[in-house]
């Protein structure tokens, strides 16, 4: 259980907190997904009351199974949030720009995730998107399918851009934390395929 | 002498005069202050014009003449060039080029469109720039985003050859113009955020056909160096000077990117140019000093042979690429004539170096802000000579993976990235476009993946604390002092190159879309218009029937377009502070379009 979660590729286990996503990526295989509202047409959504449930590597879970940031009452961000945050600073802002604000070249998707689902979001990662033509700023995302700094840390990336899209993380550097957990480093390794 | 041999082939090989009446060697277009004929001006990358007829005292009467939209809505470095009678012009991805009638209000004379894989726009770090065209006997190259570099007819725009100088698919890209030298075309390619090893190609301008090629790391042989020969700061630099530098085979992955600006000094036959960052952002990844990333070269056009090196900051820990231009200039240093070089680099520091020897003269901050080192160590006799002076609470190596090492001034973009600076030999003064903005910056381990981004550190950037609250400052500054001579404050970072003319006047963009011009010797600001878009061009002039022009591309983008678009987060927060992180996206927006002015008649 615990090895599943993380350490997945493309070809690989897929996370078992996914497991209506995984069909909904298979499926994309064949038929391809509607291109995606990148508008902030839909206002953001509001606090959610529901019960989150925190499993052993340290990340939050939705009921249907969407991971999902948590911010403690002190400010204490969870782990996978502050993860998420570090990694789209290095592997995402190049393009998307800095806290998820967007740049001359790609959307903001401290908005896109306003409206883009869970199963949407790791679509595009994996198989990257395409807007290209005459009068266009000709907005290319690569696939990051093969791309373990990416691949694993997908879920990290997503709640952290989902804490930003729904207004509860402001532009700041997060500061108080969760400890990142031995089974959670376990799974990193395991991703990478590093010993330990 | 040699030089009017080179000249003299460079018209002989020519297979037509176009323009008919105009001599086509291209060192004779640039002694002609009428025509540009290399994007940054002259070799020499002074971008200086003598033309005076705009100057000090109208230059505030200056209007539009005409315009030109390019199609194209990513971010325009670069310039036109102007060759006789025709402009050309170039856009970013998919790299059009427009050869214009100057006769005929700027009527499409002919326009290429190359077709490229899109799959090539997001593997380019930082948007989708090209810093433009360059000519020679009748062709012009254009170098595309894929690394095709293609032979066009001036005259008719049919491709006379292509020659392909890397593989996008394993991250090789490009952004940068070329530099016709004689018989050759020198050429530099992209990559270092995917783990690149770049190098330096020089192709036959008739043929397309490689004549050397020289890395920025690796055995001696193929950095096509001299260990007994090549100097380092005047002494040689030994065998496997790279290979020594480094930890195991990180050096195959070593970055080291060519895509600045090229000079050239025909005395010496040397090509100037700066190598980029050693790949990884994370440094433990690679241990070492990391060789010849970093570095000012020098090589000899012929045979790529380098004559000297100065590594400017070994084992970088906050990527500042040394690939900024080398500006060449004949001036008295310390009361004596001597043949300079100087250079801006991204680390804040202003160097002045000898050309010929590589001797190190001058380095200076050229922003009060820069923090990561105290100072260069000047002392010849010293074991650290020549190395920057590291400040522990900034060094992002020391502070050690995992920690976020806080306020690094100048941020990775650098004090200055590659819009060109421009030097007037009528003051004696650069002036040169900067950025004021600093960084907090955390390194982490990140594996490699061929053609997949290869970064491993998190950045945040804010303008420089405790100053005027903008991202950038237009400075003059006496390279043989360093010293800053006036600054003006620019709300963000100015991201256009800058002009410099014999009417004594100095024009410069920035990225709300201003066209700007001052004082040489003051810097009082004479004139101001706002283009359509930012800009992240490079000013240009010319002369055509008699009158001077002005041209300037607006399209804000590059790595301008990345964090401005958005607005920086602020240092001050909670102080009362405002203003100066506010987002470039409240004042302009996505464009591509030429401006051309003109003092009516």
């Amino acid at each position: 259980m615990m090895n599943s979660v993380r350490g997945w590729l493309v070809s690989g286990i897929l996370p078992a907190s996914a497991g209506m996503s995984a069909v909904v990526l298979a499926a994309t295989l064949v038929l391809p997904v509607p291109a995606v509202a990148q508008d902030a047409a839909a206002p953001a959504a509001t606090a959610q009351p529901v019960a989150k449930e925190k499993d052993e590597l340290g990340k939050y879970t939705l009921p249907d199974g969407d991971p999902t940031y948590n911010i403690g009452a002190d400010g204490t961000l969870d782990w996978y949030t502050y993860s998420g945050y570090r990694r789209y600073h290095a592997e995402c802002h190049v393009c998307h720009g800095p806290d998820g604000m967007g740049s001359s070249y790609a959307p903001a998707l401290a908005n896109s995730l306003k409206t883009m689902t869970y199963p949407e979001f790791m679509e595009i990662v994996v198989n990257g998107k395409r807007n290209v033509g005459v009068g266009t700023a000709d907005q290319v995302m690569p696939a990051f399918g093969e791309n373990k700094n990416v691949m694993c840390y997908l879920d990290d990336i997503y709640v952290y851009l989902k804490a930003r899209a729904d207004g509860a993380l402001g532009r700041e550097r997060p500061s108080k934390r969760e400890d990142k957990t031995k089974a959670y480093t376990s799974n990193e390794n395991q991703c990478f395929g590093r010993p330990g | 002498m040699r030089k009017i041999i080179a000249a003299a082939a460079l018209a002989a090989v020519a297979a037509y005069a176009w323009p008919a009446s105009a001599n086509d060697g291209l060192t004779n277009i640039i002694k002609d202050p009428k025509q540009w004929g290399i994007q940054t001006g002259d070799y020499a990358n002074t971008r200086y014009s003598k033309l005076d007829q705009i100057n000090a005292g109208n230059v505030g009467k200056l209007q539009v003449a005409w315009s030109f939209s390019t199609g194209v809505l990513r971010g325009h470095e670069g310039g036109p060039l102007i060759i006789g009678d025709v402009m050309y012009v170039h856009t970013p991805f998919p790299n059009i080029v427009y050869a214009l009638d100057l006769n005929n209000d700027g009527r499409i004379i002919w326009k290429y469109e190359p077709k490229q894989d899109p799959n090539v726009i997001p593997v380019m770090c930082c948007d989708t720039v090209n810093r433009g065209l360059a000519y020679a006997d009748g062709t012009i190259f254009l170098h595309q985003a894929d690394t095709t570099l293609v032979a066009l007819d001036a005259k008719t725009g049919a491709k006379k050859w292509s020659v392909v100088n890397g593989d996008p698919k394993k991250g090789e890209t490009n952004t940068a113009t070329v530099l016709p030298v004689k018989d050759k075309v020198i050429v530099g390619i992209s990559g270092g955020e995917f783990g690149v090893r770049c190098h330096v190609t020089a192709y036959d301008t008739k043929t397309g056909k490689q004549v050397w090629r020289g890395y920025s790391m690796g055995p001696d042989d193929e950095m096509l160096v001299d260990p007994e020969k090549t100097t380092a700061l005047g002494k040689p630099i030994g065998k496997d000077s790279s290979l020594k530098s480094w930890e195991g085979d990180q050096w195959k992955i070593g970055g080291g990117c060519t895509w600045g600006w090229y000079s050239y000094d025909p005395a010496t036959n040397l090509v100037y140019y700066g190598s980029g960052n050693p790949s990884t952002w994370n440094p433990a990844q690679r241990p070492g000093d990391n060789k010849w990333s970093m570095t000012i070269w020098a090589r000899d056009a012929d045979t790529g042979v380098a004559k000297w090196v100065y590594q400017m900051t070994p084992h970088d820990e906050w990527d500042f690429d040394g690939v900024n231009e080398m500006i060449l200039t004949d001036q008295q240093f310390n009361g004596q004539p001597r043949k300079l070089l100087t250079h801006f680099d991204r680390n804040g520091f202003g160097y002045t170096l000898d050309r010929v020897s590589g001797e190190l003269l001058v380095a200076e901050k050229f922003d009060p802000a820069v923090n990561w080192a105290t100072k260069v160590d000047m002392d010849k006799n010293s074991p650290t000579f020549g190395r920057p002076q590291v400040v522990a609470k900034y060094s992002t190596a020391q502070q050690g993976e995992d920690v976020n090492t806080k306020g690094i001034c100048p941020a990775a973009l650098g004090t200055k990235d590659q819009q060109p600076a421009a030097f007037s030999p009528k003051t004696n003064l650069f002036y040169v476009p900067t950025n004021h903005v600093c960084m907090d910056y955390e390194p982490f381990r990140v594996s490699y993946t061929a053609g997949q981004p290869y970064v491993g550190a998190t950045l945040s950037m804010f303008p420089a604390p405790n100053s005027h609250g903008g991202m950038g400052n237009f400075i003059a500054w006496d390279n043989t002092k360093g010293k800053i001579v006036w600054s003006l404050p620019e709300p963000f970072s100015v991201w256009s190159g800058a002009l410099a003319t014999a009417g004594d006047v100095v024009f410069y963009g920035t990225l709300e879309g201003y066209l700007k011009a001052v004082d040489a010797k003051t810097g009082k600001e004479l004139y101001k218009f706002k283009t359509p878009s930012g800009i992240i061009g490079n000013v240009t002039t010319y002369e055509h029937k008699g009158k001077q022009y002005i041209a300037i591309l607006s399209g804000v983008g590059g790595w301008a377009g990345i964090g401005l678009a958005a607005g920086l987060t602020d240092p001050n927060a909670g102080l009362g502070a405002v203003g100066g992180y506010a987002a470039l996206s409240n004042y302009t927006n996505l464009g591509g379009q030429l401006t051309v002015f003109a003092i009516p008649n």
